[in-house]
């Protein structure tokens, strides 16, 4: 993906100088003294007069605003202290102390991680596995297709209430099938309840029940991402290999697994970057389901609370430091030891 | 799962040898690896589907069928599937009307949010048509730095930028006013829109463009006569990508507005309205519906050509 537009920016300029000679060959007679630079110099201050509105809106809304965080999280500043210390730079590393120590803190980090990894996962794992079943034509199909993108592009508070309500231990549909149908006992808060009991085979097992389900809503919602993104490149994928395998009899398990799977390792290397950087930085759909309850706080969630609830901004602006800082490394690991061994078997 | 899966399959079973029978070339395989695959994948496939299906549209019908039944039939049956009696559009009236009117004042809210989302279209469409251009066709010093650094941007935790964004808002007295609002919208959305337009640009042919230059046409006249009406369907699919952004945003328009509730969006409006008491489930599956149906409307109504330009550059890999 990333090679794509780089090769692009190679060419360009090549092709570019040798149509545009003949232009400006004609474009000499009429200006009589050259002025305003030669034509590559008009077009870099054109190019940047086009570019300055973006440039303006991000640095002001964007880069700004991230480097007087870093300024941010080492004043003591307060919601209510808005007024008198904004400029008063008397720096301290207390926030970082109080937010790296804090109680639940540690446990913020585990679940952050636990959901971003399992989430990411699970919503790249459904993603190809709706790809591949629609992925030959049949009646119907594009209907099908919408359908599946509806979590990805219906508004997050409107999905997480309708999931509230549907595990709603009174007024929902899944509990009312549960207790119905299926022979639970008591309906079980799924949103509420920090450990649920699973019973296989007679064994009782604790698990993280609230957290369960807010993997599974997020593997839900953002699966049609990850799906979208494969189905595009499995559509583009040439059908000479697979039907070469056909021929010579391989099965259609041993034709996924061999010829089309190696040939989406670029898409899904590419998703699982994405997906996890989206996941990690979560914060409406856990904040809007259980408000960071139960043992699903996430950082970003914690980082809001520390914002509204305690009015806290120092604090808030060093646990989101730590957050983004925590994501830099992961992708860097992710980069050096995964994305290198990708790219030397794509080159084979 | 498992029962269905068995069902189907026997259902199924008898169709696939006449199939098989029919061709010519294989007097009837031998139960090979290759039949027995196929048939059970091409069984699995449909329930798949169906499971897919069920799972993504279930929940939007359910919002529906809630939306229109009264709360004290759901609290009596609350496995009903099927409305039953009584379905009235009575928690849609409550939702819309205004808050003197004894109802939630909804109408005002989608004035919001339409206003919002129209207005985020307009600026971003304006500011990234034309960076997308100078960085699709004209030549200058940074013009890659730039677009790096839009992507890193997308590292940062939107709270990350929330927390400066609010401090200064708050500051000069612009938290509360859909301005401010609009303008971090764009500033979010911008990097990727002049992605996605980037990418347009770059497949359209620079010819046309120089023959107006031949003519005599000026840099914004190239842009505004020559790019603008070929990359038409780029720009369709950006605008309604930044409209659905901009219309279901939640946490910016929470740390923003909820002080302010005439300028409340629908978004904000309808998570506001589950925290009290005293409003019912089903008035808040109302006020639900109306937030999601003008987004799936039109996503049904531009679905191939929203899909298209968000995908537009992956099928390279």
């Amino acid at each position: 993906m990333r090679e794509g537009p780089v090769v692009g920016a190679e060419e360009g300029p090549g092709d570019r100088s040798s149509d545009a000679t003949p232009g400006a060959g004609a474009a000499r007679p009429k200006e009589p003294r050259q002025r305003r630079g030669t034509l590559a110099q008009q077009e870099a201050r054109a190019g940047l007069a086009l570019l300055s509105p973006t440039l303006v809106v991000v640095l002001v809304m964007v880069v700004l605003p991230i480097l007087w965080t870093i300024v941010i999280a080492f004043q003591e500043l307060r919601l209510r202290n808005l007024r008198t210390r904004l400029f008063d730079f008397e720096f301290t590393i207390k926030n970082f102390d109080n937010v790296l120590t804090s109680p639940g803190f540690l446990d913020a980090l585990k679940v952050t991680l636990i959901y971003s990894i399992v989430g990411t996962v699970l919503s790249i794992g459904l993603g190809l596995i709706a790809a591949l079943v629609v992925r030959k034509p049949f009646r119907g199909r594009t209907l099908v297709r919408a359908s599946m993108l509806l979590p990805y592009v219906a508004p997050v508070v409107a999905v997480t209430f309708v999931w509230q309500i549907m595990l709603n231990p009174q007024l929902g549909i899944v509990n009312a099938i549960g207790t119905d149908l299926l022979g639970w006992q008591d309906p079980i808060p799924f949103l509420e309840q920090r450990t649920g009991t699973l019973s296989i085979f007679g064994l009782d097992l604790g698990v993280p029940m609230a957290l369960i389900v807010v993997i599974l809503y997020q593997a839900w919602r953002y699966f049609p991402f990850s799906f979208l993104f494969i189905l595009a490149r499995l559509q583009a994928l040439p059908g000479e290999l697979d039907e070469a395998a056909r021929v010579d009899g391989a099965t259609p398990l041993q034709r996924f697994w061999r010829i089309t799977l190696p040939q989406l390792k670029g898409v899904i290397a590419l998703l699982t970057v994405l997906r996890f950087i989206w996941t990690f930085n979560e914060f409406d759909d856990i904040y809007l389901l259980t408000q960071g309850g139960a043992g699903t706080e996430v950082v970003s969630v914690r980082v809001f609370h520390y914002l509204t609830g305690r009015g806290d901004i120092g604090a808030a602006a060093a646990l989101s430091l730590v957050l983004a800082l925590l994501l830099v490394v992961l992708l860097f690991l992710y980069f050096r030891f995964f994305v290198g061994r990708v790219e030397e078997a794509d080159a084979i | 799962m498992s029962r269905t899966d068995v069902d189907t399959g026997v259902a199924d079973r008898p169709k696939t040898p006449k199939a098989t029978a029919g061709r010519p070339a294989r007097p009837k395989p031998p139960l090979s690896r290759e039949v027995v695959e196929t048939r059970i994948l091409g069984v699995l496939k449909w329930i798949t589907i169906a499971f897919f299906v069920a799972a993504t549209v279930f929940p939007f019908y359910y919002m529906v069928e809630l939306s229109i039944r009264s709360i004290e039939d759901v609290a009596l049956d609350p496995g009903a599937l099927w409305p039953p009696r009584g379905a009235s559009l009575a928690a849609f009236g409550e939702v819309l009307r205004s808050v003197d009117d004894g109802g939630q004042g909804f109408l005002v809210f989608l004035k919001n949010s339409g206003l919002i989302a129209v207005t985020s279209v307009i600026v971003t469409l304006v500011v990234s048509i034309l960076g997308a251009y100078a960085i699709s066709r004209l030549q200058f010093f940074g013009r890659r730095q730039v677009h790096f650094l839009f992507l890193a941007v997308y590292l940062f935790p939107a709270i990350l930028l929330a927390i400066p964004l609010f401090v200064f808002f708050t500051r000069i007295g612009l938290r509360g006013s859909l301005f401010g609002l609009i303008l971090v919208y764009t500033s979010q959305i911008v990097p990727v829109t002049i992605h996605m337009l980037r990418n347009y640009f770059d497949t359209v042919p620079e010819s046309l463009e120089e023959a107006a230059a031949l003519d005599g046409a000026g840099r914004l006249t190239i842009i505004r006569r020559v790019a603008l009406p070929l990359a038409m369907p780029a720009i369709m699919a950006t605008s309604l990508f930044v409209f659905m952004i901009a219309w279901n945003e939640f946490l910016f328009a929470l740390l923003f507005l909820v002080e302010n509730r005439e300028n409340w969006t629908v978004s904000l409006g309808l998570s506001q309205l589950a925290g009290s008491v005293e409003v019912a489930k089903t008035t808040l599956m109302a006020g639900s519906v109306i937030l999601t149906l003008p987004i799936i409307v039109l996503f049904f109504a531009t679905e191939r050509l929203l899909v298209e330009g968000l995908t537009s550059g992956a099928e390279k890999g």
